[in-house]
């Protein structure tokens, strides 16, 4: 799929802007804080309802006015389907496909699909845990928009059970504490309410297994898959320097962690009963901290280069390397998956990297649909994939012949 | 800001569920300028309300004596007991005219980020109702959302030991609608609990 056109009105820097564009390369280029990133910021969050720099809406908002919105034509095998998005911060958002509005936003997803890579995703492998967990999800969500529900449900029982966790906590210490008192002392209501906390807390564990189990498969199996990916997409950038390695670091029991680190997939049944286990193991020490120990909330996905980890050893180019490399194997996937490629995004990606791997990574991508590439200096990208030009100055953009 | 009175009648009735401040302004100078009979009738229901109606001693529903009319009703099935969030749940179940033994209104859902724990909704009451054996099935028709859900897991570990029917109300495809406006979660619901047809 390729954006024919882009226009985005009250959007960061923006006032109002059109891009238009056409499969192939295009290379938005500009001196810093000019807006080049604001653009691609705009089509990321038109494919995945969330920008890759804020957490929050209000940044993207044009400062003193009270609502953005973003439209992107999208082409695929050769129809035209207009997403447009509008972001009015404490509201919800609204979307509409083909003019016609959803009811729920979330029905966008699917229409755009895009890979971004930016300077963000240093992150991906420098940074937290969390960094990683995201890219997994937005990923699966990328893949199958089902699983969109799937993680927002997770978020709920994970809010209540850890609402439940505060709350209950001191009923359940102090009963146990008083247990070892002589009967007498310890007061029925004391007992009864701390008999009822703990039903409640077995009601919440079974739905955080029963949804935990899912999302956790659902992200073991894309690992699984992703990995051939990524070796063979790091290779390409590095020229064949040492070999990359993916392992999911999961906050279940020992043997089983160990069992999915080594690679391997249990079934949903097997990594509910897991879940579950699990869960009755660490309860004692959920009841005193008063947090959710256990689940898809709490893993990791462990990356090294040979046999070191990549996160305190990998040089920042490697590191550099090694993001890259994850999502252009992300890109693969979803264009094997789907028979389509996704709209390819690089936000200022050459400056970091020497100029055997800018040349490598301009022939690894020559082949895409679609590129959009930003750059400050025009000459750090490869004269092979400039494609068609544009210059980006102060929240105005222009074509240059 | 308006004189006294009148901002006292927009904050109260802006406290109101579904009712933000530009409503309650203009429900206040409707009332305002209304016939004072037509206020008096209102100002008249609203004590009313609070006087006469009780909770059924029974199963919680709305009544307007000690017991609510499902359970004074002597035709109704005493032998099962559909429980249910809200007494506006009762009415809704009520207008299938399909359900002919009585109720038990819990009062609400199991929800810690609201502070709703299962010894806030009348759960022991029920357990009460259930203590002398006549009951012999228990239908759960807690909402199908995420609370509604760990409420229904909730009673039926509580009732395992009774020995009783416990059944939940089935999820799945609305009646008369299209497959293709059924959103994933309903439609994996609406498999997962798919029926053999008898020949």
């Amino acid at each position: 799929m390729h954006l024919r056109h882009l226009s985005v009105v009250d959007f960061r820097s923006y006032t109002s802007a059109e891009l238009p564009l056409e499969p192939g390369v295009t290379t938005l280029v500009g001196l810093n804080g000019q807006g080049k990133t604001n653009l691609v910021e705009a089509i990321g969050y038109l494919a995945s309802l969330s920008s890759h720099r804020v957490a929050t809406d209000a940044p993207l908002v044009r400062f003193g006015a009270t609502q953005a919105v973003i439209r992107g034509a999208v082409v695929r095998d050769g129809r035209e389907t207009m997403v447009e998005l509008e972001i009015a911060p404490g509201r919800a958002n609204r979307a509409r496909l083909n003019r016609s509005p959803l009811t729920r936003p979330r029905d966008v997803l699917g229409s755009l699909r895009t890979v971004l890579f930016a300077p963000e995703d240093l992150a991906l492998v420098k940074g937290d845990p969390a960094d990683r967990r995201r890219f997994l999800d937005e990923l699966l969500v990328a893949r199958q928009p089902r699983w969109a529900g799937v993680r927002a449900d997770y978020d709920k029982v994970l809010r209540q059970r850890g609402a439940l966790l505060k709350s209950a906590a001191p009923v359940l210490r102090r009963g146990g504490r008083r247990a070892a008192r002589p009967a007498h002392v310890e007061g029925v209501d004391t007992a009864s309410e701390r008999e009822s906390a703990l039903h409640t807390l077995d009601v919440w564990d079974s739905h955080l297994a029963q949804v935990g189990s899912q999302l956790l498969y659902a992200r073991l199996r894309l690992l699984r898959d992703l990995g051939p990916y990524l070796g063979k997409a790091y290779e390409e950038v590095s020229a064949g320097q040492s070999d990359t390695r993916v392992a999911y670091r999961s906050s279940l029991r020992e043997e089983t962690a160990g069992r999915i680190a080594a690679g391997e997939v249990p079934e949903v049944g097997e990594l509910h009963d897991e879940v579950l286990a699990s869960l009755a193991e660490v309860r004692g020490a959920e009841v005193e901290r008063g947090v959710c120990l256990v689940g898809p909330h709490r893993d990791d996905v462990v990356l090294s280069l040979g046999d070191l980890p990549a996160k305190g050893y990998a040089s920042h180019g490697e590191s550099w390397s090694f993001a890259l490399g994850l999502k252009l194997a992300a890109f693969q996937l979803l264009r094997h998956d789907l028979g389509d490629d996704p709209v390819l995004v690089l936000d200022d990606v050459f400056a970091e990297l020497d100029t055997g791997r800018r040349e490598r990574l301009a022939a690894m991508v020559a082949d895409c649909e679609q590129v959009l590439v930003t750059a400050a200096v025009p000459a750090d990208v490869p004269d092979t994939l400039m494609g068609r030009r544009y210059a980006v100055t102060l929240g105005s953009v222009t074509e240059v012949a | 800001m308006y004189e006294g009175a009148v901002q006292d009648l927009i904050d109260e009735l802006g406290r109101l569920p579904g009712v933000g401040p530009k409503s309650a302004q203009r429900i206040a100078f409707h009332l305002l300028q209304a016939d004072p009979a037509d206020v008096e009738r209102l100002a008249h229901a609203l004590t009313e309300v609070k006087l006469k109606v009780r909770f059924c001693e029974v199963c919680f529903n709305v009544a307007e004596a000690d017991r609510c009319r499902v359970c004074l009703d002597p035709r109704r099935d005493l032998h099962a007991i559909c429980v249910v969030e809200e007494p506006k749940d009762v009415v809704a179940i009520e207008r299938t005219r399909e359900f002919r033994g009585r109720y038990h209104v819990l009062g609400g859902a199991i929800s810690p980020i609201d502070g709703i724990g299962p010894d806030d909704l009348r759960v022991r009451e029920l357990l009460t109702r259930l203590g002398d054996g006549t009951v012999t099935e228990v239908i759960i028709a807690t909402d199908p959302n995420l609370e509604g859900e760990a409420t229904a897991s909730y009673l039926s570990r509580m009732l395992r030991d009774f020995g009783l029917r416990v059944t939940r109300l089935a999820s799945g495809l609305p009646v008369g609608g299209d497959l293709e406006y059924a959103d994933e979660v309903t439609l994996g619901r609406a498999f997962e609990g798919r029926r053999l047809i008898d020949v």
